[in-house]
This record gives C-alpha cells, structure tokens and sequence, in this order.
C-alpha cells in the first residue's frame, strides 16, 4: 500500500507510505486511480513517511494536477516532499506538451494532406534526378580532367579497389559459377534426353553460361558485395566529415573516393566474369562427363561447334557496363548519406537494390540489341 | 558515508600492454569525483570497467557495495538500470527522436502507460533545460551542446542515484560548458547524485568536483582539488601548473574572480 484515504467531514486525508520509484510506478498509478475523493473540495496529504524519486514526485505532482483540475485543492501536513517543488520550478507554469508528429495518425485521410504529400514527393524525385545529372556530371569532368592529366589516375588507389572487388571475389564467383552451370546442364539434360537430344545440353551450358549467365551472376554477386561496400564506406566517410575535409584540402571527393572505385570496378568485373565463364564451361563439361557418360573430348568439339566467334565477346562486353553502373549507384549513394547511421544503412541497401535493378535492365536491353544485330 | 563506487586492486591488461596496475578508487556518496589523465592513461577503459561494459584482467569493482565483476548478465541488467552514463560523443541513437531516446531505458526496464512515459521524458527533457520543441528532434538535427543535454537527460532516465559522465563540455563552447557545468551541480544538489565525470577542462573540474582521481602509471592519486594542485607528482604538477592553468589563474586574478 502506497496510498492511504481516509475521508473527515470537511476534507479527504491521504497518507502517503512506501517507496515511490520509477520503479514501483505502475503499482502506485493503479492505487492513485483508486482515490475517490468523494466530493470533498479539500485533500490533506501527508507524505512524510514516502520516500520519493523524480518521477515518484511526478505521479503525485500529476495527480495533484488533475486534482486540482477537479477543483480540490491540496494542502500538505508538515513539509511538501522537495522533489514536487523542483518539478514545479521545472515545469515552470507552461503547460507540458508534447508537439504532435507532422504526420499523426489520421492526417493521411485529409485530402490537403494527400496534395502536400504528392507535392513534397514530385519535388523530392525531382531533386533526386537533379543530383544524380549533377553526380553524373561531375564524375565526367572528373574522367576529362583525369584522361589529361596522367597523375590524376591514382593507380595505387584502382590496384586496392581491383583487389577488393575482384581478386578477393575470386572464390565466391567461381564457386556460384560452377554450380549455376551443373544446374543449367542437369536441367537441359532431363528435358533434351526426352527427344534423345543429350549433346545440344552443350550448347545450352556453352551458350547460356558465355552470353547471359556467366556475366549476369558475376554483376550481381559483385552489385551485392562491393556495390554495398562503396556506399558504406563513402557514407561513412561523409559521417565522419571525411568528404567535407577532402573538399576543404581542395581535393576532388568525386576523382579521389568515385573515380578509382568505377575504375577499379570495371577492370575487375570483366576479369571476374572470364573467370565465371571459364568455371562454368568446366562445370557443364564435368556434368556431361559425370551425367551423360560424354568423353571430354566430345565436349569439347561439341563447344566448339556450338559456340560462334561471337559467344563469348557478346558475354564480355556487358562486363564493364555492368561495373559502371553498379560502382556509380554504390558511389552515388554513398556520398548522398548525410546525418546518420540510419541514412547509411538505407542508403547501402539502396544501391545494391539500384545496382541489380540496373545491371537486369541494361541487360535486357543488350539482348534486345543484339537480336536486331543479328548477333 | 558509504562508498558507492569502490574499486580495488583493478588490473587491466592488453596483450602486453599494462593499462592499470593495482588501482584503487573510492567515492562516496553525494560526491562529485573527476577523473583526470593523459590521454592513453586507461581513462576510458577505467570508466568501462566500473560500468560492467569490460571484464578487468583482475581486481574487483563495487557499485554500491556490490561486486559486479563476477556478476552473470541478468544480475549485471539491474546494476546498470541503477546508474545513468553520458558518453562523449553523446551516443544517442540517431533512428529515434529526442523523446525516444530518454524514453527508451523506462520502455526496457519498466511497465507504463504511454501517457505517463511522455510526461517523464518531457520532464527530463525540462529538467536539463530543454523545452518541447527540441522532443521531436532527430539527434542529427541538434547542436553539440543539445546533444549533451539529451544524453544527461537520457542518463537521468531511471532516477538513477549514480551517474558517469564521460568527458561532459568537450567540443562545447566555453559559455556551453560552464552552463553544463551549473546544471550538473544544479541536478547533483537537487537530485543528490553522486557523480564521476572523466573530465579534461579545468574550469569544469574547479568548478563541479568535490575531489579528483589522477591517472598515473596505471595508478590513482586521489585527493581534493586544494590538495592535488600542491602534489609534486610531475604530471600532476604540469597538469594543474602548467602554463593554460597558470594562464586560467591570471586572468582570474586580474578580473577578481574566484574559482
């Protein structure tokens, strides 16, 4: 028991006991509520024998409050608990309210709202498609200024990035390449035995992994692995005040932080996708052998016979487009964090959304291409 | 007067270097207890080894009489609802606004009403000198001095009886920090807190502590603030004697104020 009431004629006498803590709150809110004070303009507290925290002085300066709110006022026997005067002097006379959200819980159904709300989205994609043109602008500049002036390419800087995002790569590409051609072939040789046709399973793992398979996987392994890792990195950089620094020495945060990552990225990428290729051929190769009892050496002329001149380059090419576009979306949103760590990790996830959504549709577009090519 | 934070033979050691040998440390309650030192002095390292955040290499630590160096995770959860700590840098979640953050060790610890969490914060918020405005404030959107504020208020949460403050005016302005200064002693005298603040700013220790830990060798020299400004201990006497305190005393005397 917190709380005693005992009603006399003319007021309501409340012994307060006990501990009020933060802790024993909700115990004591429950037994407050129960006060009645009967209709009684008067309340006599005592409250010599409590112990008060902060917020115990809150619950009883609360409950007085709204007490007095009722009209009752309250006098204390002996000396008031000092907590409740600092809480006054804190509270001041001003009433204590906490500002609503700028967007509460039923704003959405205002038609008003709903305007604002398209109106603040148009402008904010708008600035978007304005920063990614400034972005992009900057980074040509960048390329111009560079391609004239040797020293400007800071090779040290692309060797790292060609580490990082290839050389380190390595295992998880071949692995992913390997398998995805085991599978390719399984596939095609359950349905092609049908028609008694085992040997076109090599043109479909030569073909399938050198024009589409090989390269698309490896961009978006790659988008998902160094795509994120630039844009942590240059967000965190931009937290740090890193980029505000780089652009106070006077250094370029676009040619230093963008320019060797995109470069770095696009002579590491086709390299990776060669080395995708070449696993894949082998794991296509190993299956026929395994699956299908092909001698190797009838794999091979099949390869051969299957693949154009063409195969393999028409895979290739899309490799450094595929880099460009996933080393500039990790870039760009990297270097659009600003505030905090929330902003980063939305940001990262971002550009690896960005990237893959790019790297499939700069795809699609390619086939179309190189179906009106002939190719 | 009984010692809330007591800290005998601590040892704290990383592969082969010694951060504290053999350090002991009291304080007692309604005190006001700075802790100085050179930077690398294991300051911090101290300070996370009382929280509970670190386990010492050897040596024991009391909160309230209590060791807490062998204490399991659950036992460790109901010290560290007792004590409030700020950190440098402020550290308040940047995912939510000024009132999530001093709500959000009530929501872990403690069953309320939403009304009644509000109203707390809000007090909390008024209590280290910031209004309504600022509470639904992103910490990304506050002043240095703002963010120390929320952090105090934030630390002040669960009425602790004990707070730790970590380095509380650094990167504030000297008018912000003795600001700061006052409201610790304002909030140490009305709340009767016991407080120990790592602190590096003069002023702030002149002006807030009652005595001073200094970090030396891995040890504690510990004394009132009349006391260690005599102690011929060469850091120790560069620190308080060196030419930015005699600067500091200069200009007090030319204007006549005191410390």
């Amino acid at each position: 028991m917190y709380c005693v009431a005992r009603r006399q004629a003319d007021r309501v006498e409340l012994l307060l006991r006990g501990e009020w803590r933060v802790t024993t709150l909700p115990a004591i809110e429950a037994e407050l509520a129960t006060v009645d004070t009967g209709g009684q303009r008067r309340l006599q507290v005592d409250a010599r024998e409590a112990q008060f925290d902060l917020s115990g002085a809150w619950l009883l300066h609360d409950f007085l409050a709204r007490a007095g709110a009722g009209g009752v006022s309250a006098e204390f026997t002996g000396e008031a608990p000092p907590a409740l005067a600092l809480i006054a002097r804190t509270l001041g006379n001003e009433p204590a309210a906490v500002g609503e959200d700028a967007m509460s819980r039923t704003a959405w159904l205002d038609p008003a709202f709903a305007v604002e709300g398209l109106g603040r989205k148009t402008v904010a994609g708008w600035r978007l498609v304005e920063s990614l043109l400034a972005f992009l602008g900057r980074v040509s500049y960048a390329v111009g200024r560079a391609s004239v002036q040797l020293r400007r390419w800071r090779p040290t800087s692309i060797t790292r990035h060609v580490y990082d995002t290839g050389i380190t790569a390595i295992p998880i590409v071949a692995l992913i390449a390997f398998l995805i051609a085991v599978i390719l072939a399984y596939m095609g040789a359950q349905q092609l035995r049908k028609f008694g046709a085992d040997i076109f399973v090599v043109d479909l793992v030569t073909v399938g992994v050198l024009r589409e398979l090989g390269v698309l996987l490896t961009a978006i392994i790659v988008a998902g692995r160094s795509g994120s890792a630039f844009a942590a990195e240059i967000g965190a950089m931009r937290l740090n005040e890193e980029v505000d620094a780089l652009q106070a020495i006077g250094v370029d945060p676009i040619e230093v932080l963008v320019l060797p990552r995109v470069i770095g990225l696009v002579i590491a990428l086709p390299l990776l996708t060669v080395i995708a290729d070449g696993i894949g051929l082998v794991g296509g190769g190993l299956l026929c052998h395994t699956l299908l009892d092909m001698p190797l050496s009838q794999y091979l002329n099949r390869a051969n016979e299957a693949i154009a001149s063409t195969t393999f380059w028409v895979g290739i090419i899309k490799a450094p487009v595929f880099a460009l576009l996933i080393a500039l979306a990790g870039t760009w949103c990297g270097l659009r964090v600003r505030g905090s760590s929330r902003d980063l990790g939305r940001l990262t996830t971002l550009a690896v959304v960005q990237a893959i959504f790019f790297v499939i549709l700069a795809d699609a577009l390619f086939a179309v291409m190189f179906m009106e090519m002939d190719i | 007067m009984a010692a809330v934070v007591e800290v005998r033979g601590l040892v704290n050691r990383f592969g082969r270097q010694t951060v504290h040998r053999d350090l002991d440390m009291s304080v007692e309650e309604g005190e006001v207890f700075g802790i100085v030192g050179g930077s690398g002095s294991g300051k911090s390292v101290l300070l996370r080894s009382i929280l509970g955040l670190q386990k010492p290499t050897a040596g024991t630590v009391l909160l309230g009489g209590r060791d807490i160096t062998g204490m399991s995770a659950a036992e460790l959860r109901g010290v560290k609802a007792g004590y409030g700590v700020t950190f440098q840098q402020g550290a308040l979640f940047s995912s939510l606004n000024v009132l999530q953050n001093v709500q959000l060790p009530m929501i872990e610890h403690l069953q309320l009403p939403r009304r009644a969490l509000d109203e707390l914060a809000l007090l909390k918020l008024r209590l280290v000198g910031l209004n309504a405005d600022s509470a639904r404030k992103y910490p990304a959107q506050l002043s240095g001095g703002m963010v120390k504020r929320v952090a105090l208020a934030r630390a002040l949460a669960l009425d602790p009886k004990l707070l730790f403050l970590d380095e509380p005016t650094s990167g504030l302005d000297p008018i912000g920090a003795q600001a700061f200064d006052e409201l610790v002693v304002y909030l140490q005298r009305e709340l009767a807190l016991t407080v120990v603040m790592i602190t590096h700013d003069l002023d702030t220790l002149f002006g807030t502590c009652t005595r001073v830990g200094v970090l030396v060798d891995g040890k504690m020299i510990t004394d009132t603030l009349a006391g260690i400004v005599h102690n011929p201990q060469p850091w120790i006497h560069a620190y308080f004697r060196g030419p930015r305190a005699r600067q500091r005393e200069t200009v007090q005397r030319e204007t006549g104020h005191g410390a």
